[in-house]
């Protein structure tokens, strides 16, 4: 399967200068982008770990891409996403968010019925890679 | 036009005598009037009876949106009673209107209140007062509500949309582009089963929500509990299956806000992020379910069901930016505010301007897209609109450009019609989606090479190439009857 989270993962996998053109428009609307990864894709898994802190003040998308690089240097396998914050007034959240790496190998998840009273049934989706400890995932 | 009221019976002897006078001499006409920063402003556009002046009618509406009666009533100088009349302070003609034009002659009234005449949250109340009675006034051939400007200190007392744009995009995690979604059709007929199988299709093909339309209640193919119940199967399958959050718009609309509260209780007993409720459940309904909403951090989708009846003519009703106002105060996540490019009403100009109300922090008069006042909205919680009806894949370029990023477009039929089954509509449409708004980041003109980055597209994605193909020649190419007139140099009020 392909996880189809983040902004572009139904197209092609982005080349870097693709990925580079995304972070200057970011750059360029004033937003802060930052790198994060993580090896446990869940899609309620809010908090991916943070490769250093958003890059408040760049002006030019090769320092980010220069993170991105030393991130998949150090997680070759595991999902890294760009997220872009916008602190305007009124957004304080992310305005672009998308997957600049994912493991060759996607188990996927999957989702466990616990029945309940009536025909109500109970959902839990769960990661078949995150079954794994950490670090022996992907 | 605007001449001092000389009118006016400043005399209380005179004034209170018993009989029937002119609204212009109760004191509803005040051209000297500067409306005060707590003020309720309202724009009507009115068509006076032959015969009957425009500063007269437009005192008319004034008296009787707020206090005024048909006679003259001593009992008025028992209260404050300045406060509580309406002053209608300034009238202009519309343009393209009157005797030359074939159209009766219509005029812009503007008309102030003071907070004190209405109850603090309640849009119930609001509305009881601006369209209670005038609207069906004799003196008047026809009315309509343009625009409003609600005072900062009224919109405070409002608790807005329960979850807004940016909290729904935190919880769904889903960022920088429009959200997807589509109306299950057939909208009538399919069992539960059934219509589980179309959530299912879609949402595993690409989009994030699917909807039951706004007559999907509890019909006897399908009760509600069987809807809820496949659906949610659908849902929690499509999101196993894709790793990304799904969701369905259980619609609760029901006869007694009971069972509306039932059929919510058991949406979220199920794991559902979001219920729909229809427009035409009425104000009181909407604020109790937003209410809900809250407490059950649901997002609340709003269906504009039967707004057409009041909102389309121009001549005479309530604009639709004056009905997304009060439902951004009364509180909705998502309202469906038009297309431009489909199949239902909207110049596209007009649609913008409910975009706008939508999704402003501070709205700024703008009159070509209808947009008599400034609006501060004071922080409230921004709707995410939503564009519905008779769109397709091969107009995402046009779709982008006019609405952006924060916008759910919905393809119903664009989604299930696809020659190649539902799962190839719903990836048409997404991978159609994240192409365009990744060109328009990398500094391409969409609204010029549009279709070619849509063709270039569809050549790696064959569903894609598909929709293009189908659809290539359906527009809706007709005129908007609904279309702002302005005065090019109106200015906003005070």
């Amino acid at each position: 399967m392909r996880i189809t989270q983040g902004t572009f993962s139904f197209l092609p996998d982005l080349t870097d200068a693709e990925i580079a053109a995304q972070i200057q428009y970011a750059i360029d609307q004033g937003w802060a982008c930052s790198v994060e990864y993580t090896d446990d894709p869940h899609p309620r898994n809010t908090y991916w770990e943070m490769y250093g802190l958003p890059m408040f003040g760049l002006k030019d998308a090769a320092g980010v891409m220069l993170e991105l690089n030393a991130c998949r240097k150090a997680f070759p396998s595991h999902y890294i996403k760009i997220n872009a914050f916008d602190s305007t007034r009124g957004i304080e959240s992310i305005r672009l968010s998308f997957l600049v790496n994912r493991p060759a190998e996607e188990p996927g998840f999957g989702l466990v019925r616990q029945e309940a009273a009536g025909r109500n049934v109970r959902y839990t989706t769960t990661g078949y890679a995150a079954q794994r400890p950490a670090g022996k995932r992907y | 036009m605007n001449a001092p009221n000389e009118g006016a019976l400043i005399d209380a002897k005179k004034r209170y005598s018993a009989g029937v006078l002119k609204y212009k001499q109760m004191g509803y006409w005040q051209p000297d009037y500067e409306p005060k920063d707590t003020d309720v402003i309202c724009l009507f556009r009115i068509t006076p009876q032959d015969g009957v002046d425009a500063e007269e009618a437009a005192a008319a509406v004034a008296g009787e949106s707020s206090t005024a009666t048909w006679t003259v009533v001593w009992t008025d100088l028992l209260t404050a009673c300045d406060s509580y009349r309406a002053k209608a302070y300034r009238v202009d003609r519309v343009p393209n209107t009157g005797p030359e034009t074939g159209t009766p002659q219509q005029y812009f009234a503007y008309v102030a209140y003071d907070l004190i005449l209405f109850e603090e949250g309640s849009i119930a109340n609001l509305t009881a007062s601006l369209i209670g009675n005038v609207f069906s006034f004799k003196p008047l051939k026809a009315a309509r509500l343009e625009d409003i400007r609600i005072p900062v200190a009224y919109v405070k007392t409002f608790k807005g949309p329960p979850t807004g744009i940016v909290v729904e995009r935190e919880r769904l995690d889903k960022y920088g582009r429009p959200l997807l979604g589509a109306t299950i059709k057939p909208k009538l007929g399919l069992s539960g089963r059934n219509y589980g199988r179309v959530v299912y299709e879609g949402l595993v093909g690409g989009l994030d929500f699917t909807k039951d339309d706004e007559n999907i209640n509890s019909q006897p193919f399908m009760h509600w509990r069987d809807r809820f119940l496949f659906g949610m199967e659908a849902v929690n399958r499509a999101q196993a299956a894709t790793g990304e959050q799904k969701g369905h718009y259980f619609n609760v609309t029901a006869a007694t806000m009971e069972d509306m509260y039932e059929r919510a209780d058991f949406a979220r007993e199920l794991g559902s992020c979001i219920v729909m409720i229809d427009l035409v459940v009425g104000w009181t309904a909407i604020q109790s379910m937003a209410n809900w909403a809250r407490r059950n951090d649901m997002i609340l989708h709003m269906h504009r069901a039967g707004h057409g009846t009041y909102t389309r003519q121009k001549n005479h009703g309530v604009s639709f930016r004056v009905i997304a106002k009060w439902l951004r105060l009364a509180g909705v996540d998502h309202l469906h505010a038009g297309t431009a490019v489909g199949k239902l009403e909207g110049d596209p100009m007009t649609v913008q301007g409910y975009y706008h109300v939508c999704r402003d922090a501070y709205t700024h008069t703008d009159l070509q897209r209808g947009l008599f006042f400034d609006q501060d909205w004071a922080d409230l919680r921004r709707v995410m609109p939503v564009a519905s009806g008779g769109i397709h894949a091969g107009q995402m370029h046009q779709l982008l450009g006019l609405f952006g990023d924060d916008v759910v477009l919905q393809f119903g039929g664009g989604t299930i019609g696809h020659p190649a089954g539902i799962q190839a509509g719903a990836t048409a449409n997404r991978v159609a989606l994240e192409t365009m708004v990744k060109a328009r980041n990398e500094g391409r003109d969409i609204a010029s090479e549009g279709p070619q980055i849509l063709a270039e597209a569809g050549r790696w994605c064959t569903p894609l190439a598909q929709a293009l193909e189908t659809w290539k020649d359906v527009t809706f190419d007709y005129a908007s009857t609904d279309t702002p007139d302005f005065v090019p140099t109106a200015t906003a009020s005070a």
